[in-house]
């Protein structure tokens, strides 16, 4: 069964983050908070399908639902604030 | 007509179009259910496929918008986002603005 740190490894090796944290603990339904440089700049559209590509065939195979939410640095910076 | 195609013909001839599992009154998934529930509280007006019926759709669809998940919002043949965007954009206001520019 797929583990919320399994899953934050996978997307981790296909992106790099700043900040990630994924929860979940059924095997197929996640939440992921997911900080990186490569969003700056980009729609939310764009933000998400880094991630999805960063998990590739997973995403179709393994994972039934990731419900995610995208920062920028800066962003994130923001709304810690 | 391939099924690009008629993904391209459904999202421009329709303002507004929600790719969904199951339909409005008996949504088969929770983001389903949730991207209805967001258009609904827009008093949108909205055309729905279900992807649970047409297994090339479902499949088509993903390719499209290069987007791996259902449900998915086209507004004027534009891809939107899923359900967590729909929801960030509900909450900015931002949704309901692209939703009145339909009308």
């Amino acid at each position: 069964m797929l583990s919320a740190a399994q899953l934050e490894e996978y997307i981790r090796q296909g992106l790099a983050c700043d900040y990630i944290k994924v929860l979940g603990d059924d095997g197929t339904h996640f939440e992921a908070v997911i900080v990186s440089p490569a969003f700056t700049g980009k729609s939310m559209v764009q933000q998400h399908q880094l991630v999805y590509g960063a998990l590739g065939d997973r995403m179709r195979a393994e994972i039934h639902a990731l419900s995610m939410k995208t920062y920028s640095p800066q962003k994130w910076v923001e709304i810690n604030q | 007509m391939d099924t690009q195609a008629k993904i391209k013909e459904t999202v421009t001839s329709n303002p507004v179009v929600l790719y969904m599992k199951g339909n409005p009154k008996f949504p088969q998934c929770g983001f389903s259910n949730l991207a209805t529930q967001i258009l609904d509280a827009c008093q949108a007006k909205y055309v729905t496929v279900d992807v649970l019926q047409d297994q090339g759709i479902r499949e088509g669809i993903k390719q499209f918008a290069n987007w791996p998940t259902i449900p998915q919002l086209y507004i004027k043949g534009e891809f939107v986002g899923g359900s967590d965007i729909m929801r960030a954009m509900y909450e900015s206001g931002e949704l309901q603005t692209m939703l009145n520019a339909t009308k």
